[in-house]
């Protein structure tokens, strides 16, 4: 059974059709880069998924289950975390509360959340995270007072700290300096090595070459190719799509 | 930074017991009602200051509590039975105008919770025969234990206190659970917290019904502070006022309603001496202090403490963040 699968899924906004008739799945364990000019759809893709915008039609199942009309909170809890292409964190917070508001909704009741104060476990992971992105030094800083690079890491760090079976990331290397892009791509495919599944909406060519070992290409809210990164390198509709003819 | 706090609060505590003892009886009443004033003040913060969702109805939902306890004390309900109840249907109107807030924002919120002040403002006058309307309702006895009665001003002081004891590590154990995170994440940005699993409906509606109890509660041990209420003691302006007192003492901070009520309160009765004048110079400082201190008297504070430990009275701040030189590598 496919970890996510999406099926005819359409999004417009009034008469503007943002995505048109998308079908594509992800398995277990993939690593799928989703690419395409700009405006062709592909952060309203992850937004239907995540529950942030309602698809006008179509179909979301993540493990079996329709998640299509789930609210963002109710897609979260199934297990399914993303990042941002403009990075979206809680700035007053610091890295390490960011870090633990990131997990905290995904365990116990919501009374349990009001009257057990108990965090060692999750403050353990918390701590290792921050030292695997580097952030050891400024844990303890609110989020807005660190820099872009360091803040697309505590976004990705946000997004690992539940431990979900599918992670989405939108451009995480966006913005970011060539010495953080590598250590961004190693900790994704260590990751995924670990059994990590990631969806990864990306620009930089060379990196979804080398990184993704499926990519879906969308151009204008519609599905143009779908293919390991030699078939979709030698596709003349992608070339098209990019290009012009 | 920890000692100074547990030194503030002993002080604060030992203050506040040995306060009465010394206040004649004007006094005393204006240090009661800072007390109230600073259980609604808290309520308020909740919602507004932590959650960021604005309420311009807690005078209404303080006369809940305080029409509970004056109605159903003739009728042989002991206080804190009135006060149970009073804070029960402040939590239940707060869950229903916590409804809207999931709808609209900001200022529309504050449209919407501003209509229902006036709403229960006119509830409140024209229904006479249950408020007895403009006139009020008098003679609302204070509590009473058995033997023990705190009939007296000196002993109400105290009785009030207790609560807001209450209402201070209720609110302390509620902002610094997984609840108060989820509330300051719900304020600092809404997607994000939706997106990592904040039901923002459910947490949005406890933010408004657990500042609206309080202010059950706070409205409750108002009203036999006069013995006496009427509407009038509900009006939009007195929301205002709780709004004053969160926003000026530091919107989301837990020393801001500390500060914020006992400011609001009781700069009036300072500036009382200069007569006519009092009002004008109260929204000057109200108008410079929203100017050059925008995060209230905390801010403040906090900058004062910021001088004090950088001379070397404790431990220096944490240096600016700066950048890893090198990136650490992956297990």
């Amino acid at each position: 059974m496919s970890l996510l699968e999406i099926h005819h899924l359409s999004k417009s906004f009034f008469h503007l059709s943002a995505l048109n008739l998308v079908s594509f799945s992800v398995e277990p364990g993939d690593l799928l880069g989703l690419i395409g000019p700009n405006g062709s759809g592909k952060t309203t893709l992850f937004n239907c998924v995540t529950g942030v915008l309602r698809p006008s039609g179509g179909l979301v199942r993540f493990k079996g289950e329709d998640i299509t009309k789930l609210s963002a909170d109710a897609v979260c809890h199934r297990g399914v975390s993303r990042t941002f292409q403009l990075i979206q964190l809680f700035p007053e917070m610091t890295v390490l509360e960011n870090l633990l508001m990131a997990a905290q909704e995904r365990k116990g009741t919501l009374w349990s959340r009001l009257i057990m104060r108990d965090e060692t476990e999750e403050t353990d992971r918390a701590l290792s995270l921050v030292d695997y992105l580097g952030l050891s030094g400024v844990k303890d800083h609110p989020a807005a007072n660190l820099s872009y690079g360091q803040q697309k890491l505590l976004d990705f760090g946000m997004a690992l700290m539940p431990d979900p079976p599918l992670i989405l990331l939108d451009e995480p290397m966006a913005g970011v300096n060539p010495t953080m892009i590598k250590a961004l791509v190693t900790h994704i495919r260590d990751l995924n090595a670990q059994g990590y599944t990631f969806v990864v909406i990306e620009h930089n060519m060379e990196v979804v070459m080398s990184l993704c070992r499926r990519i879906v290409v969308l151009c204008q809210g519609e599905k143009i190719a779908e293919g390991t990164p030699a078939e979709i390198h030698d596709n003349p509709a992608v070339m098209d799509a990019y290009f012009g003819s | 930074m920890r000692g100074w706090r547990t030194l503030g609060i002993l002080t604060g505590a030992a203050v506040l017991l040995v306060l009465p003892l010394l206040l004649e009886q004007y006094k005393l009443y204006l240090a009661s009602l800072t007390l109230v004033y600073l259980i609604l003040a808290i309520g308020l913060n909740l919602t507004l200051g932590y959650a960021g969702q604005i309420s311009l109805a807690h005078a209404g939902f303080m006369s809940f509590g305080a029409y509970a306890v004056a109605i159903l004390g003739p009728l042989g309900v002991p206080f804190e039975g009135g006060l149970v109840v009073g804070a029960i249907i402040a939590f239940f109107w707060g869950l229903v105008l916590g409804f809207p807030a999931l709808k609209v924002k900001h200022h529309y919120l504050a449209m919407v919770t501003l209509g229902f002040n006036i709403i229960v403002f006119l509830v409140l006058r024209n229904w006479e025969s249950l408020t007895g309307g403009s006139f009020g309702i008098s003679g609302i006895a204070r509590p009473r234990w058995g033997p023990i009665g705190f009939q007296s001003d000196r002993a109400y002081y105290y009785y009030i206190l207790g609560w807001a004891v209450l209402v201070v590590a209720s609110a302390h154990w509620i902002l610094h659970s997984r609840w108060g995170r989820a509330f300051r994440a719900i304020r600092e940005n809404e997607v994000r917290a939706q997106v990592v699993g904040v039901s923002l409906r459910t947490y949005k509606l406890m933010a408004f019904a657990i500042g609206s109890a309080y202010a059950g509660v706070g409205g409750a041990l108002f009203a036999p502070l006069l013995a006496y209420i009427d509407p009038g003691a509900f009006t939009l302006d007195r929301s205002i006022q709780f709004l004053l007192m969160v926003v000026m003492g530091g919107l989301g901070r837990f020393e801001g309603p500390f500060i914020g009520a006992a400011v609001v309160t009781l700069l009036p009765e300072a500036l009382r001496a200069s007569e006519g004048f009092y009002l004008i110079i109260f929204s000057l400082a109200v108008i410079l202090m929203m100017l050059f201190m925008p995060k209230g008297l905390v801010g403040v504070w906090d900058w004062m403490l910021g001088r004090v430990t950088r001379r070397g009275f404790g431990s220096p701040r944490p240096p600016a963040p700066r950048e890893p030189a090198t990136v650490v590598a992956p297990k």
